[in-house]
């Protein structure tokens, strides 16, 4: 069944498994769709996708595959597109217990019936037919109270078709450049680059050495089982084109901090040349080689910036961008001495990667270091990078 | 069959009782996701009341390890009963200690096993569960005795998305992502907690709240939870819609952080500058 949507999903990106899909076939055999299309929207996904940004991809498909497709929901509804509201009818006590008497079953076997019959065209009032306001058994804003309600006021339920079109997931997309919801999502990534542990490893030598030294009394000595925390610098290009950025990009990494106990940050203006700054203004700063001296070759590195420069800034001698700062090395090279300095280093890049052809430079600073979106995608390919 | 139909005290939209009931139809694990306060962890709560069923809560953190929920071989205590000759030291029956899971799995009744925010744990934690929630049994190696599940249980996974999850665990998943309510939701939820709300009242609260929320520039958006507490202070403080429109008092229910003080400080500024022209220009 439905095997093309299969196809549909995976061709949307949906990373979707023949192990889900077998699942999902198990649920349809247990009728725990219902048989209904608004429900098989829900089951279908509870099943076959096991993130919240995988699941505007999702809508996508269900709306390009399902699109058209003529479910009960859809036939009621044009039913209703013939019902007129009508002001409800006063009824007297015999009467509404005469109705109430009615059973359900009688209720249904009346209203498919009718509906063969095709009473429903623009009926208002009345005994008998669906309609509006009318005694009858079906039909909306009647008085039965076993009647079919069908269409009665504003359903909170919309159809899934309309559902799947609305994109109501689209924010959670993790192609969106990041915002502040996605923040604590990119966060979590960041936090994959500490590996930490309890103090929970029995140190035999330790316990040996404490046990003798209290003269047999046993005592047990317990240390951290993982002590590699990962040591992250961060440059980050502020001023300029970056301005729009920055506020995000400072957010994004000051509460980082707070996870990553070895993460140091530091400023430069479009590119690093001989001097570095540890403020956003660049008023405090120093040489750069005593930062690479600082800086053992485990640190992580990562680069924030969008890489957009005259190619004079990158290139020439004297080419940086302040008119009274002289650099006798050209940008490019020392973005190669930083990278050849450090084991790992990548380049995050604010601008969403199919603007980069725009600028020469960009291609030149990526012939330099590997560049990623900042993006959660982006962030995560980065950081898988780092680790590797 | 155990179907789920919600309970009175917690409104679930008819998506998540699906959700509950695929998982509970499949054996699967429910994975539950949303923003901190929609409800995650009381969502078990209900799913074991309406069914009837005994809870068994598993809270993760972040020193968990996957093998504590099995069973624990208390060794200390066995080194200690060996130096002071109290116990039977060779009777290693007596140092293993029951888990969660090992106790979920040798209950006589099909429980509920609530594992509440799984993310805490390390990135290994998940995958080192995969098999025993699959074929439901564990070995003890210390006494050679292999447990087996007698009825497999109803488990719900909670997660805050702090740490990303195996794809070998989601596949064996059923997922559901709360949303976070809207507002016809939301007054549903309030009514459950405090029936007598007056409407305006509700409507005042309601139109603050989710204006609250469209703040991106807050460092902690209030949630469902926080909300709730507001209303409450709001009502035993006998505060009228009026004021909540012009001062909104008790702010703290809501917001935990002092920046957040400051930016919704600064957009109340903002709003009278603007309610001003417009009037003017009106």
């Amino acid at each position: 069944m439905f095997t093309d949507f299969f196809f549909e999903l995976k061709a949307h990106g949906v990373p979707v498994t023949l192990h889900e899909w077998i699942a999902l076939h198990e649920a349809l055999a247990k009728n725990l769709a219902a048989a209904s299309l608004d429900r098989f929207y829900s089951v279908a996904r509870s099943i076959l996708v096991k993130d919240e940004s995988q699941f505007d991809k999702y809508d996508l498909a269900f709306a390009s595959y399902f699109k058209g497709i003529q479910t009960p929901e859809q036939i009621i509804d044009e039913i209703l597109k013939g019902l007129k509201k009508v002001e409800a009818l006063a009824l007297t006590a015999e009467e509404m217990a005469a109705i109430e008497a009615l059973d359900l079953e009688t209720v249904r076997r009346n209203f498919e019936r009718q509906w063969r019959e095709g009473h429903y065209n623009e009926h208002t009032g009345g005994n008998r037919a669906v309609g509006t306001g009318g005694r009858s058994t079906q039909g909306a804003f009647g008085f039965h109270p076993t009647g079919v309600r069908i269409g009665q006021g504003q359903s909170r339920h919309k159809r899934a078709i309309q559902i799947a079109e609305e994109r109501r997931f689209k924010n959670y997309d993790s192609d969106v450049i990041l915002d502040t919801r996605n923040i604590r999502v990119a966060l979590s990534r960041l936090r994959t680059l500490l590996p930490e542990g309890p103090e929970d490893e029995l140190s035999l030598e330790k316990t040996i050495d404490k046990t003798a030294r209290d003269g047999g009394e046993i005592d047990l000595v317990f240390v951290k089982s993982i002590t590699n925390a990962a040591k992250v610098l961060l440059l980050m290009d502020a001023g300029g084109s970056m301005d729009p950025y920055v506020e995000l990009v400072s957010r994004l990494f000051s509460s980082a901090k707070a996870q990553i106990r070895n993460l140091h940050y530091f400023y430069f203006h479009n590119c690093v040349y001989q001097d570095i700054y540890t403020d956003m203004r660049r008023r405090s700063g120093f040489p750069t080689w005593e930062f690479l001296k600082k800086f053992g070759p485990d640190y992580k590195c990562i680069i924030v910036g969008d890489a957009d420069m005259a190619p004079t800034e990158l290139l020439n001698r004297n080419g940086a961008i302040h008119y009274f700062y002289y650099n006798d090395v050209p940008g490019i090279e020392w973005l190669a001495r930083i990278r050849d300095h450090f084991k790992k280093t990548v380049w995050l890049n604010p601008r969403p990667a199919y603007v980069w052809p725009r600028t020469d430079t960009v291609d030149m600073v990526k012939e330099v270091f590997p560049m990623y979106e900042l993006t959660v995608d982006g962030l995560t390919e980065g950081i898988r990078r780092l680790m590797r | 069959m155990n179907t789920y139909v919600g309970t009175g005290t917690y409104i679930a939209s008819s998506e998540l009782m699906d959700s509950v009931n695929v998982a509970i139809a499949l054996s699967r694990p429910l994975l539950v996701k949303g923003e901190p306060g929609t409800g995650k962890t009381l969502l078990a709560h209900s799913v074991a009341e309406n069914l009837n069923k005994e809870m068994i809560v598993w809270n993760i953190k972040s020193t968990t390890k996957a093998k504590d929920g099995l069973y624990v071989y208390d060794t200390v205590q066995r080194l200690n009963d060996a130096r002071f000759g109290e116990g039977d030291v060779s009777d290693i029956k007596q140092y293993i200690k029951l888990g969660k899971l090992g106790r979920v799995f040798t209950s006589d009744v099909q429980v509920v096993l609530l594992i509440d925010e799984i993310d805490k744990a390390d990135l290994e934690f998940p995958n080192d569960l995969l098999n025993e929630m699959d074929v439901m049994t564990f070995h003890i190696p210390e006494t050679d005795e292999t447990i087996t599940a007698r009825h497999r249980p109803i488990v719900i996974i909670t997660s805050n998305a702090e740490k990303e999850l195996p794809d070998a665990f989601l596949r064996r998943c059923v997922f559901h992502y709360i949303e976070f309510p809207d507002e016809a939701l939301m007054i549903d939820i309030i009514r459950v907690h405090y029936p007598d709300i007056k409407d305006e009242l509700l409507a005042a609260v309601l139109k603050k709240f989710y204006w609250i929320r469209t703040l991106d520039s807050l460092r902690k958006k209030p949630s469902t939870s926080e909300l709730v507490d507001w209303v409450r202070a709001l009502i035993v403080g006998g505060i009228s819609p009026q004021q909540i429109e012009e001062t909104m008092p008790f702010l703290g229910a809501l917001l935990k952080k002092r920046e957040d003080y400051e930016i919704i400080g600064r957009q109340k500024e903002n709003q009278k500058i603007y309610d001003k022209y417009r009037s003017q220009y009106r």
